[in-house]
């Protein structure tokens, strides 16, 4: 058992969809789905022990020693990202039920649990592996199931926002595939760690370049990278509350370490002459979608809509960290990317608490609701001020490497504008505040549903994580550190 | 109790009677008495700690590493025990203020109110007690934002346009300028806690040195320093007892508190005396205390009158740590205490106008001598501690802050201490003295505020002359400052 343990984390719920199938009751499901993805965490957090031990593991596939079989490769990178990815996929599976039983056809209850567990097989299926293709074959399974997932929204907008994405997604895994083919056809072989020795050896191939530049723009897309975002704040606003947690927890965290993984440990980034170029596109896409996205987020007049732009603009700044590029900067992103992840996980499941309360998430239904909900309100506000970075929170700690990392580069500027940026937050999460708590609740609406324990307790928990991580840093910050020394260290001298 | 166990206790002790003030929420009496019970309480810790710095015990506290060799710290050293003791005594004072004005007032959401005054008053032990600039820097922050019910407490669009300069400014500096500034010490000396004679290396680069000043200067907004001042009058909207403690005493004295630090233990004197941009921010901050004084003229409505008179009397406070020399620092330091003193028996006298007379504005204070005397010559004696005359406490602090700009033969800057005294003295004094003129109208019968403000108006017009006749206890409190040895 111990042996296949890092095969497991993907395994696990790839099985288990299948076997969900087969519960017809939703409440079954729910429980069975609980259950996979638990196990998967467990999985996924004994490999992060391990590698912390012993380094990196490496698995064959069927026993098909690599670069032939299939390489699962676990380092500290992808370890931290299982395990954050695990976390966050059970932490919303368990909070899921009443708001999935409040927004979703009940018709499609289980089969909708059995999409989640697809794709969270995918995401973890993305950032296990180490084979190129087996990559792409992962990112399908987790895009076709985010489409399902999506569609299930409350209106028939969620159809449109769900074909949208689809488009889009489709562009995106497309041209990671053509850079996957090139780099096929250059070298013959999809290993990573095998790409990683061979390309240096092509020297300055055309091919390569254009197999890179198709992979970024591929993987760019799934990220929501301003000006690849388009599909992301309709996706967010329509789908399931659920759903846009645990995409908001997961999914571009997925495309983040992508773009970290093909540009570090496969392209070499810092050494080839592309570096120059592609720092200058990443910096500055990164600080337009820093502002860009947070002003759009000022003027939303929803509050789910206004959180879909802020992720854009915090997508903008782990672009900006992989643009610095140095092991601190490499450092700072993977911490936004952890602590992002707990920020928005907590701040969207209180959304989804705020929907099942009063029906809808413009600022005009949620009037006064500081005194209807206090806890939600309160751990919303928590993930707030995690979000614009005040200390005692975790986001204090992204904000500080981010900034750190700026300053040793000597960027004096982009740590002014990283800096300055946060204060846009700031604004926008205080529009709400102002909303939740001095405004008077519209009156007469009673609450349509029963209130809901797990949903509650699950947004709590991850408030409380956000503080947890602003104090007790060791994690992220440890793991982080080592993992950027590995990207920065497997460098072909 | 052990000296670590004080520190935290004192932090501790505010945020303990939260639960408590949240479940009383029905039944005032308790809920006040709980209050009470608690700012009584941290006056005996803090006094506690004065005692056990005064026989040389080490008071220090450390958190586990928050990141890879950064603890939180606390620490007591003499500045933040003066500021701890001024907090913590005028917290009791207000609190028997509030309990009058509150109720005389009909103020909603009172349990919200003393919640959050508990909570502000945590943060500003939080950041008397501060060993490092990380846990300064924590306190600091969650200082604006816990003060911030506060000042929009009355919910009106005005209260929430006040929130949003308060907030805003006070949020932005400390992000843009502060924030920075800490992780730029961080990087250039690997270090963050205050050491006697600063942290820098004597081979910094003057440059960057000259930046960081700049930029501490600006981003302790709570400094008040021109021109990151609007916050203050923005929260004058906030009901009187909060704009007493809080922006008379515990937030705008953090703001000068946090630049005596950085000045004396970051920094260092030689250091900061030696710091290119210096002359240029102190002539900033002599410009900040003559035309806030001039604005505070042209204002008729009191409460604002006396928010501009605090930004004035704040750059006292920046002034004397921008001198960098040890008279300048111990001016300051005794200003911080001298003020807020004076100030909060000012804004307490506002209050109890405004309470008894529903008056606000300037103009309609004349001949209210006759009906409420008792709080006009408080008012009175306020006034004179803060222009720096006899019988008060002021007159000693700017004494100090003059031979501090003797000393460093910037005479231009004694005329201004000169002439800013003789502002105060006519936006200040003289409305007493109208109140009390012989021949003005006004009703004669005497008509005071509820009892529990007069004896707060009592209290702390008492500390303005008690200060004035025993200042040697604050001067041998701050004395190992300027010779030295001021971190345990």
């Amino acid at each position: 058992m111990i042996s296949h343990l890092a095969v497991l984390p993907v395994l696990l719920p790839l099985v288990g969809a299948p076997a969900c199938v087969v519960l017809r009751r939703p409440g079954a499901a729910w429980a069975f789905a609980c259950g996979v993805a638990f196990l998967a965490f467990v999985a996924a957090s004994h490999l992060l022990v391990q590698t912390r031990e012993l380094g990196v593991i490496s698995y064959a596939l069927g026993g098909w020693a690599a670069p032939w079989g299939i390489e699962y490769r676990i380092d500290l990178l992808n370890a931290l990202v299982l395990v954050l990815v695990s976390a966050m996929g059970m932490t919303v599976l368990l909070a899921s039920r009443a708001s999935v039983r409040g927004e979703v056809d009940p018709s499609r209850h289980s089969l909708f649990y059995v999409a989640y567990l697809l794709c969270l097989a995918g995401l973890l299926g993305i950032v296990a592996t180490g084979d190129a293709f087996n990559l792409f074959v992962f990112l399908e399974i987790s895009s076709l199931a985010t489409y399902a997932l999506v569609a299930c929204g409350r209106d028939r907008r969620a159809l449109i926002a769900a074909f949208n994405y689809l488009i889009m997604g489709t562009i995106g895994a497309t041209f990671i595939l053509i850079g996957i083919g090139f780099l096929y056809m250059t070298t013959g072989t999809l290993n990573m760690l095998d790409l990683a020795v061979r390309l240096p050896q092509l020297g300055e191939s055309q091919t390569v370049f254009a197999a890179y530049a198709f992979i970024v723009v591929g993987v760019c897309l799934k990220l929501a990278l301003f000006p690849l975002h388009l599909w992301l704040p309709g996706t967010y606003t329509q789908a399931p509350s659920i759903v846009t947690a645990f995409l908001a927890a997961t999914a571009t965290k997925v495309a983040l370490y992508v773009l970290v993984r093909f540009s570090f440990s496969v392209f070499h980034l810092e050494t080839s002459r592309l570096a120059l170029s592609l720092e200058a596109i990443f910096i500055t896409l990164g600080v337009v979608a820093a502002f860009a996205g947070s002003l759009v987020a000022i003027y939303a007049t929803d509050l789910k809509r206004g959180l879909a732009w802020s992720s854009i603009a915090q997508v903008g700044y782990m672009a900006i960290s992989v643009g610095i590029g140095t092991a601190a900067g490499l450092q700072a992103g993977l911490i936004h990317l952890f602590n992002h992840a707990l920020m928005k996980g907590a701040l969207f499941l209180a959304v989804a608490a705020y929907v099942l309360r009063v029906g809808g998430t413009t600022f005009r239904e949620l009037r006064g609701i500081g005194q209807r909900m206090p806890l939600t309100t309160a751990a919303f506000v928590v993930g707030g001020l995690s979000l614009i970075g005040i200390p005692g929170t975790a986001g204090f700690i992204s904000k500080w490497y981010l900034v750190m990392a700026a300053m040793e580069s000597e960027r004096w500027l982009l740590a002014f504008l990283v800096v300055a940026s946060s204060l846009l937050t700031a604004v926008y999460i205080w529009r709400f505040i102002e909303v939740a708590y001095l405004e008077k609740p519209e009156s007469g609406k009673a609450s349509p549903q029963k209130p809901a324990g797990m949903l509650l307790t699950c947004t709590l928990l991850l408030a409380l994580a956000n503080l947890y991580f602003g104090f007790d840093t060791r994690l992220p910050v440890s793991t982080s550190a080592g993992a950027a020394a590995n990207l920065l260290g497997a460098r072909t001298p | 109790m052990s000296g670590a166990g004080l520190l935290v206790a004192s932090l501790c002790i505010p945020v303990t009677v939260i639960p408590g003030i949240t479940l009383l929420h029905n039944r005032p009496n308790p809920r006040e008495a709980l209050s009470l019970l608690a700012s009584a309480l941290l006056i005996l810790i803090n006094l506690g700690i004065y005692r056990s710095l005064q026989q040389g015990q080490t008071l220090a506290w450390q958190s586990g590493e928050v990141l890879p060799g950064l603890r939180l710290e606390l620490a007591a050293e003499p500045l933040g025990v003066l500021f701890s003791l001024i907090a913590s005594t005028l917290w009791l004072v207000t609190t028997v203020y509030a309990v009058g004005y509150m109720r005389a007032h009909n103020e909603g959401n009172q349990t919200r109110f003393y919640a959050f005054f508990a909570l502000s008053i945590a943060c500003v032990m939080g950041i008397a007690f501060a060993g490092n600039l990380l846990t300064l820097f924590l306190f600091y922050e969650v200082l604006s934002l816990s003060t911030w019910p506060l000042v929009v407490h009355a919910q009106t669009e005005r209260a929430r346009q006040g929130g949003r300069i308060y907030l805003g400014l006070l949020l932005g500096t400390s992000i843009v300028f502060f924030l920075p500034a800490i992780i730029l010490t961080w990087w250039t000396s690997s270090t963050l806690s205050f050491t006697d004679g600063g942290v820098f290396d004597p081979d910094t680069s003057p440059l960057l040195l000259a930046v960081l000043l700049v930029l501490f200067v600006f981003g302790v907004g709570k400094a008040a320093m021109m021109p990151f001042h609007r916050w203050l009058p923005a929260a004058m909207v906030a009901p009187t007892p909060v704009s007493a403690l809080l922006h008379a005493v515990a937030v705008v004295k953090a703001g000068v508190f946090s630049l005596l630090k950085i000045g004396i233990y970051i920094f260092g004197l030689d250091q900061l005396g030696a710091t290119g941009s210096r002359e240029a921010l102190l002539y900033l901050a002599t410009f900040s205390l003559l035309a806030a004084s001039v604005v505070a003229m042209r204002q008729d409505n009191l409460k604002a009158r006396l928010a501009y008179s605090t930004i004035s009397q704040l750059a006292y406070v920046s002034l004397g740590v921008l001198l960098a020399v040890p008279d300048s620092i111990t001016g300051g330091s005794m200003h911080i205490a001298m003020h807020a003193f004076g100030k909060i028996t000012l804004f307490f006298c506002a209050g109890a106008i405004l309470v008894a007379t529903h008056k606000t504005e300037v103009s309609q204070l004349q001949g209210l001598g006759r009906q409420m005397p008792f709080t006009m010559g408080a008012f009175l004696l306020a006034s004179l501690s803060i222009a720096g005359l006899p019988p008060t406490g002021g007159t000693w602090s700017k004494w100090y802050l003059m031979l501090g700009t003797l000393e460093t033969g910037a005479w231009l800057l004694t005329i201004a201490l000169l002439v800013s005294s003789i502002l105060n003295l006519i936006y200040l004094t003289l409305i007493p003295v109208r109140a009390f003129w012989p021949s003005a109208a006004g009703p004669r019968r005497m008509n005071e505020a509820p009892i529990a403000c007069c004896i707060a108006i009592a209290l702390s017009a008492g500390g303005c002359i008690a200060l004035f006749l025993f200042p040697q206890v604050l001067y041998q409190l701050i004395s190992p400052i300027t010779s030295g040895g001021g971190m345990p």
